[in-house]
């Protein structure tokens, strides 16, 4: 053992070392994240919104290999066997109340969803194995989350929209199932795809009865991947789960207060969700809690610090602006947050940042919100409210009118809209199930209660009409409209089509749903910007910051359809036949009959044998006809024979009616 | 006496075009209000086949270079596409929007009219020469106040049915056209008419095929006449007569009696001809129009297929909708079969039966298919009953007649009624629209099935006149 060999071994410690400190570095740029998230936002209708947002992400196979310890491995098959760019799957019961709980902001925009289930997915194979790829997705996904998702297996049930929905081209398939119910059963998977599930971290919060006690419920869960992507610098496959939540928050306290019947409900963690949180996810990256305070919530809180105070400065922003005289709260925040880039408004809404990690098992983690004045604000409404709704009575025809009003803020205050003249641009993409034969050439727009005679307010326009039994139909357009627009109409008019009696589900007389339209104003961008560049890290404030259209859901329509007799295809089948019989037998009886040699024929049989029965019948036959006997010998009497076969027969299906109409009436 | 004759024909005449045009400005006035009566949206009037509603829509698709088939909407001929689409999007200021078509639709009815009344004259014509042939002269004495080509153009231009589909904004007075047109030609004898319109009315509804046989009867013989074998008869008679007695007599006395049985193969070449020709033709023509969309397979698919596959199981005043609504899946096809095959199943006993009498023979085919087929509507039955006029006085010993006309009128009165309140007052069954449907085939049955043995008994009524003659 010399010196020799001590150096020796140091440098091959040091070596070893350097080589481990590499593989750190590398393994920090490209590992398995998770990140968890809640924002919780006082709605103006004395209700509470809670936003869930995990984030999961897997750096691609090629430098990271297959396994896995954060990421689920189902999605991870799943995106590898179907070959899935992107996928978007809501779960959602409640309809997103557009007036009062905002269309404007990213959490309206990206997660206010049609009721039911909607589900879009973009393809990295040849157009020609989409379709395919389409039906093993939904059967796959189907068994994932206890769902009826393979019934948008069927190509009446599924769309794949040209432009206006995502800009993928022919690769994007789209398909909702406006009357699946949404349930537990639904979450409990959805939650198994987390790596603590619902036992620990913000998770731990969602108690059952009391997230579906409320308003609204839509469980998302958005896929990216650019795995196939040779060019592209890689990020893996990225996980986001979102669950939004508008929860009426118990009015115990406020029922105390019967005096300030304006008051805000206050509100905390355990009386919203029965629960406190006891900690992170100890696999998260971050776990942190947001209130968001709207921008007009905002400006009204200055106003009325402004009255109570006479000062404007520091307002919100000094050191104990959570025990204010307008509302308290009962943790400190970490970090404030404002949103910047919004320069034509003063305000801007504020975000208090707290960090689950400072709170244990000893001291759980309850934030709660109590208002001390009465406040009243409005949301930020999207420029033009879409409703959607149903025209005309009976069911043979009718239309369908897609109306926007103007929600009553100027829009010239916002982007895209600065000068005179300049024109909106709406774009509208709707489905409409086969049985719903759209007249597209009856389409008619109205501006401001005025029918345009031209179609120059449809800037583009993409229609592929539905097929019987085949393929729904599509309607993709764009429309311009002057910024000074009060109210917009288009109708169009279709008429119900008739279903065989195995296409009838179950209720035929509930009705059939058509499914939403999708409303969306691409000169606003709906993101809210934020000061800090390292808070782009935290994935759902980027969720916030992402710049996209401001989108809204129309209703879902319900079309009721004439419905056959389902109880009696027999009689209708035996009937119908009988009277194909009666025409084909009377009339061959009429072309064979010669009278000439049924006559000869008769007088033989006459000669040959008069048998007592014959004479006896003849004899009653002219007694009641009241006629001398004699044998039919004139030709004008045997045409008779054939009327009085003829009319007996009618007589027998007229009889065969009016018993289908008794027994219908019993029915009835 | 002539000149009292004379008068009489005359105002005949002037009473025909007097009514005539008088139903001209009926129809008019009708089309100028049809918003408050919205015939064209009633199940009786337009089918799927023959909406112009459809049809704008498959003309709006077309526009913006789209397949007009696209969409399951429109299923008629592209020819017709072209013709009356651009007339559906021309709106004139002021005016209701389908006033255009509206105006082809009765300047259809119109011609369609004036030549119901043409072959009425060249029946009538032919009918007196062959009674006169025959030697029975008596029978012509008891002719009616007007000849029977007024009446059936009277009767077709002042039918309900007629007016109703004429306002109702469809095809279907265009299609009629075609089908009298080209038994007008057959009947007058030109050849490329006759052909003409078979080819054009078999391309818009498919069902005029069958009148390929009446056609070919009366090009071959002539019109209507009674049975040939009473013709032969009497020629032996006459000519065994005259050989006992003058034995030099020309040999072939009757060369110019227009009723000699001899077929004239000639014509009917000429005919085979030409209908190839104008068959190719149409199909050229539809080749170029539908070359983008998938060309001619995807049209007979969607026109001929969509008529007999029965796919729109919309409500009609046939039986097949609700019959197939309602029949198990497995057995649809069998079913298909066995109803499309009951139509061409009488066409070959009718043909022996009938075939000295082809315009008849016509008029029952239209009627058996207006009957069976998957969309018929009330425009088929308005040109069945319009050519029933034809044959006035050869059914006027018809059975049942007041109780037919009766029948008729209740059920186009209750088919409305059960029709609301099963659709637009909920308060009906469908089995109540169902049940009008079947009396209404039933009563078709029973026209059909009297008016053909009335024909062949009014045929025995001259058989035996001439045997009485003879004896």
């Amino acid at each position: 053992m010399g010196i020799r060999e001590s150096i020796f071994l140091l440098f091959l410690i040091l070596i070893s070392t350097y080589e481990s400190f590499a593989k750190e570095g590398l393994a920090e740029e490209l590992n398995e994240e998770f990140t968890e998230g809640l924002l919780l936002r006082p709605l103006p209708d004395r209700k509470v919104l809670a936003h869930f947002h995990f984030q999961s992400s897997v750096p691609p196979t090629r430098t990271y290999g297959r396994h896995h310890h954060l990421f689920p491995k189902s999605i991870y098959q799943l995106v590898n066997k179907f070959r899935v760019r992107e996928m978007e799957l809501s779960f959602t019961q409640g309809r997103w109340n557009y007036e009062s709980w905002g269309g404007y902001d990213p959490i309206s925009s990206n997660n206010a969803k049609p009721p039911g289930v909607e589900l879009w997915a973009d393809f990295d194979v040849p157009l020609d194995q989409v379709d395919a790829s389409w039906k093993n997705l939904t059967h796959a996904l189907s068994g994932l989350f206890c769902a009826s998702i393979n019934f948008l297996e069927h190509s009446t049930s599924y769309s794949a929209p040209q432009w206006s929905f995502h800009s993928f081209a022919g690769k994007l398939r789209y398909g909702t199932l406006p009357r699946e119910a949404v349930c537990t059963e639904n979450l409990t998977p959805w939650l198994k795809l987390l790596p603590c599930r619902d036992k620990a971290g913000l998770s731990a919060l969602m108690d059952r009865p009391s997230i579906y006690r409320g308003y609204y419920h839509s469980q998302r869960l958005h896929l990216t991947s650019d795995e196939f992507d040779a060019v592209k610098s890689n990020s893996g496959i990225m996980l986001e789960q979102t669950l939004t939540v508008v929860l009426q928050p118990s009015t115990l306290e406020a029922r105390a207060m019967v005096s300030v019947k304006t008051l805000q409900p206050s509100w905390s963690l355990s009386s919203l969700f029965g629960r406190k949180v006891h900690g992170r996810c100890s696999v998260s990256k971050s776990s942190n809690v947001y209130v968001q305070f709207e921008q007009n919530l905002v400006s009204e809180l200055k106003e009325m610090w402004k009255e109570s105070e006479g000062s404007e400065s520091g307002i919100l922003i000094h050191d104990d602006f959570w025990t204010n005289p307008i509302f308290e709260m009962s943790a400190s925040p970490h970090r404030v947050v404002k949103e910047v880039g919004n320069l034509q408004q003063e305000d801007s809404s504020i975000l208090y940042e707290f960090l689950v990690e400072d709170y244990n098992d000893s001291e759980p983690f309850d934030l709660g919100l109590r208002w001390k004045l009465p406040v009243a604000w409005l949301c930020q409404q999207a420029p033009l409210r879409a409703s959607r709704f149903l025209m005309g009575s009976g069911n043979e025809r009718g239309a369908i009118a897609i109306s926007l009003k103007s929600s009553g803020i100027n829009n010239t205050q916002r982007v895209g809209c600065s000068e005179k003249g300049s024109l909106l641009s709406i774009d509208i993409f709707q489905v409409v199930p086969w049985y719903v034969k759209v007249y597209y050439h009856t389409l008619k727009v109205f501006i401001d209660g005025e029918l345009q005679s031209t179609m120059e307010n449809i800037e583009n326009m993409h229609v592929s009409p539905s097929e019987d039994k085949v393929s729904p139909g599509v309607m993709e357009m764009i429309l311009r409209l002057p910024c000074g627009v009060k109210t917009a109409a288009l109708t169009l008019e279709f008429d119900k089509g008739f279903l065989h009696i195995d296409e009838y589900p179950p209720d035929a007389n509930q009705g059939f749903d058509i499914p939403s339209a999708v409303v969306s104003f691409t000169d606003f961008q709906a993101s809210i910007g934020f000061e800090d560049n390292f808070l782009n890290k935290l994935p759902i404030l980027n969720e916030l910051q992402e710049r996209k259209h401001v989108i809204c859901y129309t209703e879902v329509l319900l079309v009721p359809l004439t419905t056959p007799d389902f109880s009696m295809p027999y009689n209708v089948i035996t009937i119908t036949c009988t009277v194909f019989a009666l025409y084909f037998g009377s009339l061959l009886n009429a072309l064979r009959r010669r009278v000439g040699e049924e006559e000869r024929l008769l007088k033989s049989k006459a000669a040959k044998k008069k048998g007592p029965l014959t004479s006896l019948l003849s004899k009653l036959f002219a007694k009641l006809t009241g006629r001398p006997v004699n044998p039919p010998e004139t030709p004008s009497a045997s045409p008779s024979f054939i009327d009085y076969k003829l009319i007996v027969k009618v007589i027998l299906v007229a009889g065969m009616a009016v018993k289908l109409f008794r027994s219908s009436f019993q029915l009835n | 006496m002539e000149e009292e004759t004379k008068n009489k024909i005359n105002g005949k005449k002037l009473g025909f075009w007097k009514w005539a045009i008088a139903s001209v400005i009926f129809r008019l006035i009708l089309i100028y209000f049809p918003q408050n009566l919205n015939l064209s949206s009633r199940p009786e009037v337009s089918t799927p086949v023959t909406s112009l509603r459809r049809l704008a829509e498959g003309y709006w698709l077309k526009q913006l270079s789209m397949s007009p088939y696209a969409g399951s909407m429109y299923h008629g001929s592209p020819l017709l596409l072209s013709v009356l689409g651009p007339l559906t999007a021309i709106k004139v200021e002021g005016q209701p929007n389908h006033l255009l078509c509206s105006l082809v639709s009765v300047i259809a009815d119109f011609i369609c009219a004036l030549l119901i009344r043409a072959t009425g004259c060249i029946l009538q014509t032919a009918h007196g020469q062959n009674l006169k042939s025959l030697g029975l002269e008596t029978m012509l004495e008891d002719i009616e106040i007007m000849p029977s080509g007024d009446i059936a153009a009277l009767v077709y231009l002042w039918n309900p049915f007629t007016i109703f589909t004429c306002v109702g904004f469809n095809t279907s007075p265009v299609e009629n056209l075609f089908v009298v047109l080209s038994l007008y030609g057959a009947s007058a004898g030109i050849v490329p008419l006759a052909a003409f319109g078979w080819v054009i009315a078999s391309h818009l509804s498919l069902y005029p095929v069958v009148l390929v046989i009446p056609v070919i009867l009366l090009l071959g013989y002539c019109p209507d006449t009674p049975p040939r074998k009473l013709f032969l008869q009497r020629d032996f008679q006459k000519t065994g007569a005259e050989r006992s007695i003058k034995n030099h007599v020309q040999e072939r006395p009757l060369t110019n009696k227009p009723a000699e049985a001899t077929f004239f193969w000639w014509r009917v070449i000429l005919f085979f001809l030409w209908a190839s020709i104008w068959i190719a033709y149409v199909l050229i023509l539809c080749a170029i129009s539908v070359k983008e969309y998938g060309g001619l397979p995807e049209m007979f698919k969607r026109t001929y297929g969509f008529i007999l596959t029965v796919k729109d199981l919309s409500p009609n005043i046939g039986v097949l909708w609700y019959f197939f609504a309602e029949v198990f899946d497995f057995f649809r096809n069998f079913f298909l079969i066995v109803f499309h095959v009951n139509i061409l199943f009488m066409i070959l006993p009718l043909a022996i039966r009938l075939n000295h009498r082809p315009c008849f023979l016509a008029f029952v085919y239209l009627t058996i298919s207006s009957m069976l087929k998957s969309y018929p509507s009330v425009g088929d039955s308005a040109l069945y009953l319009g050519m029933m006029a034809l044959f006035v006085n050869e059914l006027a010993e018809m059975q049942f007649s007041f109780f037919l006309f009766c029948g008729y009128v209740g059920v186009s009165l209750l088919s409305p009624v059960m029709h609301n309140l099963w659709i637009w007052r909920g308060t009906g069954n469908a089995n109540f629209y169902y049940a009008t449907a079947m009396a209404y085939a039933c009563f078709q049955i029973i026209l059909v099935v009297e008016s053909v043995s009335a024909m062949l008994n009014h045929d025995r009524k001259i058989r035996k006149q001439c045997r009485t003659m003879e004896g």
